[in-house]
């Protein structure tokens, strides 16, 4: 039997909420034991008082295979995952081909796992192609692994398809994950309107479109009983359409990424395209309103929606420009942003980072306690560093955070026992 | 005569003291410009490079003539039927060009902010003759001189800018110099070409002409896009004349020596009465056209003095 005993760590619980300095011992994979005695014959593992903590549990990462391996293959996105300490990539099926077929999950399933350190499971498909027509095999892609079904930033915008699908994925238990924004709406639109938008004259979108979205998504869901997760919410006025629903006791949640909890509209500047999100940065309030919400639970999960781009798609005028931001390796130190400025703590982060996107994807990973996966993370909170997106191991560097100050460093990351990023002794 | 700016991307960028440096610079061209012999030769050996991403006829005309009276060589590139076409990226063309070692770059594109992009790559002097929805300087400045010369100040003045302001790039950038200058502003529009967040401009807004152009000073009429007329944003071309196109009835709301302005092209019988446009006594519209290549000719001469003295010190550093 293979043992490791992290000593003099911070244990960083999200299911009890509480910090606790003492140890954990993992056997052949999995959590044994907390605060017992090392026996004899294991590795040690001296965290040096550095925080130990469920490893990330990534929801809704673009990775470019099949079909856009240049901007980022499973290799990259693994290893820049576990220097990032996510320990589970849960891929979007944006991909080109889109992964709609049972057998096109076979094929990136099987990449993913030769080419990855960390885990990386998939979501498949809603409709075909992502054309909001025709629904996927969603029964034989659940059966090869699909863990939600979703077309990802293309909205369903037929509600008899959207219905039906959502209908038939109930019959089977599978989850369905939808974009909550008005398709008419908020086509074309670069910047949320308001003051911003309009001063660098770029064609807004209101906020009240990704309210409108998921309304119309929450009464589908009313109707056909389907369980449901929102990607992003990241605007105050959505929030009581999400509280209303959850009263009703629909089976919903939702997440929101780590960009909208950091960023607002402001910090595009001068026409940055590495500040270009889909949905577009809110504004300040917005902003401050989406992190309370995850503090309070009413936001569940947390994502870094990492998204490669590379340099010839962003080197665009912003509005031609593409949208999104790689996000795995900067996602720990930005969401440290929220922890430093306070407001949040680290149990409620890594409840919403690691523990219940895990929950909701039916997962055993996002826990420390006995018995759990041993996908883990040791990182200090307060080391700081200037970020340098050329030193990013994502083969694109669409980072909107380059050149700034930040705190929290991934010491090592470890899946199923096994190191995967950091030294020896981490 | 203070002016730093290294291009000229937008009035956003510019302090007070720099505007009233371009408007002084540009009393003393429209003075030469009304001589027979309209030529000096300060950009003299400078080359002058157009590219128009937009079909243009005025201002495209406007800074080909302020740059060859200023002495420069001047090319003028429509590159909306060229190279963009064969799927060259903006920042390649400008690459091009810059290696041809231009001074000046004249850049109208279709993208707000499409400029500002450009100008970070290349290592001559930017003008942005209008970006998007964004900004057209010198259209503002343009403005700026002819109602300071009609009005005898810049200041204090009560302007109204009335049409389709959400998609305006002259709006935008007027809004910008008229405040910075402490003029008081009103917008007058349908709301549907009111853009968003316009009640944190620092300006009142009307939908109502009567009341929006009451006492004003100055009245800026807007071009409505021809797109955008049927059904989308407005009603019919018919309704939008008769609630906001303006006439001498709407006028007299106006202060009675108030000056009647538009960029141009205008759309007679949609925005203004044809009457009115042509009337000298309120528009000023020709003179406009008249201060566009004085303004022209001023932001070119400023921007090649400070490449000029920018050169220099790179020679003298490089040489100690």
């Amino acid at each position: 039997m293979r043992i490791t005993v992290f000593q003099n760590v911070r244990l960083i619980d999200p299911e009890t909420g509480e910090i606790d300095d003492g140890s954990l011992t993992v056997a052949d994979g999995t959590i044994m034991a907390r605060g017992a005695e090392a026996p004899k014959g294991a590795a040690l593992v001296d965290g040096h008082g550095a925080c130990l903590a469920p490893g990330i549990v990534d929801w809704g990462v673009k990775i470019g295979e099949p079909g856009e391996r240049h901007r980022e293959s499973f290799r990259s996105a693994g290893l820049a995952a576990a220097a990032g300490g996510v320990t589970t990539i849960i891929a979007r099926p944006d991909t080109h081909p889109a992964i709609d077929t049972p057998e096109t999950l076979e094929f990136v399933t099987r990449r993913a796992a030769e080419a990855s350190p960390v885990r990386i499971r998939h979501m498949a498909a809603l409709t075909k192609g992502r054309q909001g027509r025709e629904m996927t095999e969603i029964g034989f892609l659940l059966d090869a692994g699909a863990l939600a079904f979703t077309d990802a930033d293309h909205v369903v915008a037929d509600s008899k398809v959207l219905g039906r699908a959502l209908t038939y994925a109930r019959s089977l238990g599978a989850l369905v994950v939808g974009h909550p924004q008005d398709p008419a709406l908020s086509a074309g639109g670069a910047a949320t309107s308001g003051k911003f938008a309009s001063l660098y004259g770029l064609p807004g979108v209101h906020p009240l479109a990704e309210r409108m979205g998921l309304e119309r998504d929450l009464a589908l869901v009313e109707m056909t009983g389907a369980r449901y997760h929102a990607d992003q919410i990241t605007c105050a006025s959505t929030l009581p359409a999400l509280r209303r629903a959850r009263e009703q006791g629909l089976d919903v949640t939702a997440g929101v990424s780590i960009h909208h909890l950091t960023l607002n509209e402001f910090d595009v500047g001068d026409y940055r395209t590495f500040f270009k999100m889909t949905p577009p940065l809110r504004s300040e309030d917005d902003r401050l309103a989406m992190v309370e919400a995850v503090a309070a639970g009413e936001i569940d999960v947390i994502a870094s929606f990492h998204t490669p781009a590379d340099e010839e798609s962003k080197r665009l005028p912003f509005e031609e420009a593409a949208a999104g931001a790689v996000a795995l390796e900067s996602f720990l130190p930005a969401a440290m942003r929220l922890y430093h400025a306070g407001g949040i703590t680290l149990p409620q982060l890594f409840r919403a980072m690691s523990l219940n996107p895990a929950r909701r994807l039916g997962l055993p990973q996002g826990r420390l306690a006995i018995g759990a996966p041993a996908d883990l993370l040791l990182f200090d909170p307060d080391a700081p560093f200037l970020l340098d997106r050329f030193t990013l191991r994502s083969k694109s560097k669409n980072t909107p955070f380059d050149g700034q100050r930040m705190e929290g460093k991934v010491l090592g990351t470890w899946v199923a026992g096994m190191q995967v990023f950091g030294g020896p002794d981490a | 005569m203070p002016f730093r700016a290294r291009h000229l991307l937008g009035i956003e960028h510019l302090a007070p003291d720099e505007i009233t440096t371009v408007l002084d610079l540009a009393e003393r061209y429209v003075d030469l410009n009304r001589r027979t012999i309209k030529r000096t030769d300060v950009l003299a050996g400078m080359t002058q490079i157009n590219m128009f991403f937009e079909n243009s006829t005025r201002t495209q005309a406007s800074f080909e003539l302020a740059g060859k009276r200023l002495g420069a060589d001047v090319m003028t590139m429509s590159v909306a039927q060229s190279s963009v076409k064969k799927g060259e990226t903006l920042i390649d063309t400008a690459m091009t060009l810059n290696a041809m070692q231009p001074d000046l770059l004249v850049v109208r594109h279709s993208s707000s902010g499409a400029v500002n992009l450009l100008a970070s790559k290349v290592n001559c002097a930017v003008l942005n003759a209008g970006d998007g929805r964004h900004e057209h300087p010198t259209q503002a400045l343009l403005d700026a001189l002819t109602i300071r010369r009609a009005k005898g100040r810049l200041q204090r003045l009560t302007v109204a800018i009335c049409g389709d302001i959400a998609h305006s790039r002259v709006a935008r950038s007027n809004l910008i110099l008229l405040g910075k200058m402490e003029n008081r502003i009103r917008l007058i529009a349908p709301s549907t070409l009111m853009p968003s967040g316009v009640k944190e401009f620092g300006c009142e807004v009307f939908d109502d002409m009567a009341e929006g152009l009451k006492d004003a000073d100055v009245v800026m009429m807007l071009r409505l896009q021809k797109e955008r007329m049927d059904g989308g944003f407005i009603p019919s071309e018919r309704e939008y004349y008769h609630r906001y196109g303006l006439d001498a009835e709407k006028l007299a709301f106006a202060k009675p020596d108030a000056i009647v302005m538009h960029p141009g092209p205008m759309n007679r019988g949609v925005e203004i009465d044809g009457t009115l446009a042509d009337d000298i006594n309120r528009s000023v519209i020709q003179d406009q056209v008249e201060m566009g290549v004085a303004v022209r000719m001023a932001c070119m001469d400023l921007l090649a003095r400070n490449l000029k003295a920018e050169r220099g010190r790179v020679a003298a550093e490089a040489g100690a």
